[in-house]
């Protein structure tokens, strides 16, 4: 358990702290790990981005937050409460106040829009079933799709298949967001709608957003934070948006402007080409 | 497919499922002839109860009157001791006998009671004293061939006796 | 020493294989008192597994009843024992042909729709945002098709029978001649319904958990890419049916020996 003195500062100053990953090592076979002794802190009530190339770890950070799997050194704190995952009834409780939208959304496809928002309410409630009616059709207006209610998953398109999931991912009215790749695959137009949803529903509900994506533009337009990660599961820069724009390290600055070649270089380790191709020597 | 539509159409299945079963159970099977009905028991020592077997008919007349309980070994007598469940509403005199047959030329063997002519009947538990064994065939065959043997042996002694032989 | 190494890599990996799916039946047994709560879930999977399996066990029973009643007439009336033609065919549809080629069809017709919906859904991340949403897949999900496969089966089963006896009196009486009194007389008194239909009930009943259990399985260990559940849904129907074909021996020899 690392001490109060080799704490050092990684997340927002002056914000409260509802996640906290602390020192965290983890890889799905032994031997190989995803991430490497990283610590974040996310700041209560705060849209936090966590941008990284492919590989980097963000979406197995997400799966550790929503306890799926058990990290292998370190912990994971929300509420400064660590999280077991063989508690079961621990997960349970950290699951009911948690909200996660999947990269392609993992809509239930055997039922209708309607369906879908009101599963974890019929799941989790007792509520009649005019309550239920009442507070999908809010939710669902909430992203846009109240009139799309009765139609099946496979009528509706990507983009708003992401919204319905939303809709599904706050019907309970979560404290804690989890957005996996949300931007992946829209247009301008569903992006700046889902930019939009996600900045508006975090202050309407109070709640705290976890954004992992690799759409700079879009994450710093909406976010208060933001982590910069690379392969092997480690944070190579933090800070405000305004803060990462102006920094000078190479690493950064080749992921901002999405520059081709850079500390990440464009050419996958290859023997020089004139040996390749069977010239000099 | 609405909620209330599926579980009338499940309703249904499962009803088709009881129509089969007690299909299969009354016109495809002996449930009817044998049910449910108060039995007693008589007990019956054969010698040989040959192929009869647990939940063989027992027949009086051709009738099916009742089951075949148990078959057990009398280890005193070394005779094969059978316990018959007899429907209640049929009684049989005290002298009545029982016997091994087998229904058809190849088929399973049964029990068939004979009614005597005592005034008393069997009372439940009592043991059939009068049994006649089942037929086995090997026994059937040495008989023959013992008969024909003596057939055989008799004939040859008659020409001895040479001139007036002929027939005797 | 090469092959040595290679069986016992075999046996020890089939051990493991064996003990995965011990510990799966176990954890699948302990979310039955849950989802039995909502029994609504598992009617609806009573309908998607027997009713939508209605057609192709019926017009199955029927045609199997129709040839066999064919070939047992044949057999028999050799023998001048044609009248025991509704005799042979029933007991052969009770004690075997029903429970066993109905589990195989149901293993081909509802194992690997069950085995393809399960995969998919877990490719499709709903398994796993389900698990985030604190909702217990294998007992919202898993369970039900479970316990609809058990409950569908016996009766297919004996669907099967019924139609194929019927079948068989098409054939026979209707269309060969035999004597239509005969023919259910000779039935009735030859079949026992404790020994032949009862241990019919028990092997469709042994059957359905084992076609269940394999195709559930299946689907939820399946790689997530459609290879994956490709793969998945035969081995659904191969381990199912060589399953039910090695039960039914030891079930019939248990059953049906002499005593």
């Amino acid at each position: 358990m690392p001490s109060e003195s080799t704490r050092t500062n990684h997340g927002p100053v002056g914000a409260d702290t509802l996640i906290e990953i602390d020192h965290v090592s983890f890889g799905y076979e032994p031997g190989r790990n995803v991430l490497n002794d990283i610590s974040m802190r996310f700041g209560r009530g705060q849209v936090t981005a966590i941008l990284g190339g492919s590989g980097c770890g963000k979406t197995t950070l997400l799966r550790l937050i929503g306890g799926v799997h058990r990290v292998d050194q370190g912990s994971v704190r929300v509420d400064a409460e660590a999280i077991d995952t063989r508690n079961a009834e621990q997960l349970f409780r950290l699951r009911r106040r948690l909200g996660m939208l999947f990269q392609f959304g993992a809509l239930f496809t055997d039922l209708s829009v309607f369906e879908n928002v009101a599963f974890p309410l019929r799941e989790h409630t007792d509520l009649d079933d005019a309550m239920i009616r009442d507070i999908v059709l809010m939710k669902l207006n909430a992203v846009g799709l109240r009139g799309a209610a009765m139609l099946r998953i496979a009528e509706i398109s990507g983009g708003m298949g992401r919204r319905v999931a939303l809709a599904r991912a706050i019907a309970l009215d979560p404290e804690l967001l989890l957005y996996d790749e949300p931007f992946t695959g829209l247009d301008p137009i569903a992006m700046g709608v889902t930019a939009n949803l996600i900045r508006k529903l975090n202050d309407a509900l109070g709640a705290t957003s976890l954004i992992v994506s690799h759409d700079v533009q879009e994450c710093f337009e909406i976010c208060d934070y933001a982590y910069i990660m690379a392969a092997p599961g480690v944070v190579i820069a933090h800070g405000r948006p305004d803060e990462l724009n102006a920094s000078a390290d190479p690493q950064v600055r080749q992921f901002i402007r999405g520059e081709p070649d850079g500390p990440v270089p464009f050419h996958y380790p290859a023997p020089p080409l004139a040996q390749d191709l069977g010239l000099g020597a | 497919m609405s909620r209330k539509g599926i579980e009338t159409l499940v309703g249904g299945f499962v009803l088709l499922g009881i129509v089969a079963l007690v299909f299969l159970a009354l016109k495809a099977a002996n449930l009817s002839s044998f049910s449910g009905d108060e039995t007693y028991t008589l007990l019956a020592k054969f010698d040989n109860i040959g192929g009869l077997k647990v939940r063989s008919p027992v027949r009086s007349a051709g009738v099916t009157v009742g089951r075949v309980e148990s078959i057990a070994l009398d280890p005193k007598t070394y005779q094969g001791v059978v316990r018959l469940d007899v429907k209640k509403s049929v009684q049989f005199p005290a002298d009545s006998s029982a016997r091994i047959l087998t229904s058809g030329l190849l088929g399973d063997q049964y029990v068939g009671l004979e009614a005597g002519a005592d005034e008393k009947n069997f009372a439940p538990g009592d043991t059939i004293k009068q049994t006649q064994s089942a037929v086995v065939l090997e026994s059937l065959i040495s008989q023959f061939l013992f008969n024909k043997a003596a057939d055989a042996g008799s004939t040859p002694a008659a020409p001895a006796p040479a001139t007036n032989g002929g027939k005797k | 020493m090469n092959w040595l190494a290679a069986i016992g890599r075999f046996a020890l990996g089939s051990l493991r294989a064996l003990g995965h799916h011990a510990f799966f039946f176990w954890e699948l047994m302990r979310t039955l008192p849950t989802s039995l709560r909502r029994p609504y879930f598992a009617v609806a999977q009573v309908h998607a597994l027997g009713n939508l399996s209605l057609l192709v066990i019926l017009s199955s029973g029927l045609a199997v009843g129709f040839v066999l009643a064919l070939q047992t007439y044949y057999a028999l009336a050799t023998y001048g024992a044609a009248d025991s033609v509704g005799l042979v065919v029933n007991l052969s549809l009770v004690r075997e042909l029903g429970p066993v080629v109905t589990a195989l069809l149901f293993a081909g017709r509802a194992g690997t729709s069950l085995t393809a919906e399960i995969g998919l859904m877990k490719a499709g991340e709903q398994l796993a945002a389900m698990e985030l949403m604190a909702v217990d897949p294998k007992s919202r999900v898993l369970a039900p098709r479970f316990l609809g496969g058990i409950v569908a089966m016996p009766i297919l089963a004996l669907l099967f029978s019924a139609i194929g006896i019927l079948g068989a009196y098409v054939v026979g009486v209707l269309m060969i001649g035999l004597d239509a009194g005969n023919f259910w007389s000779i039935m009735e008194n030859g079949v026992d319904v404790r020994r032949d239909l009862g241990n019919g009930i028990i092997k469709s009943i042994v059957f359905g958990v084992i076609c269940s259990f394999v195709a559930v399985y299946q689907g939820y260990e399946a790689k997530a890419t459609p290879e994956g559940v490709a793969r998945a849904t035969t081995r659904t129907v191969v381990i199912s049916s060589l399953t039910v074909l090695m039960v039914d021996f030891v079930l019939t020899a248990l059953m049906f020996s002499t005593r």
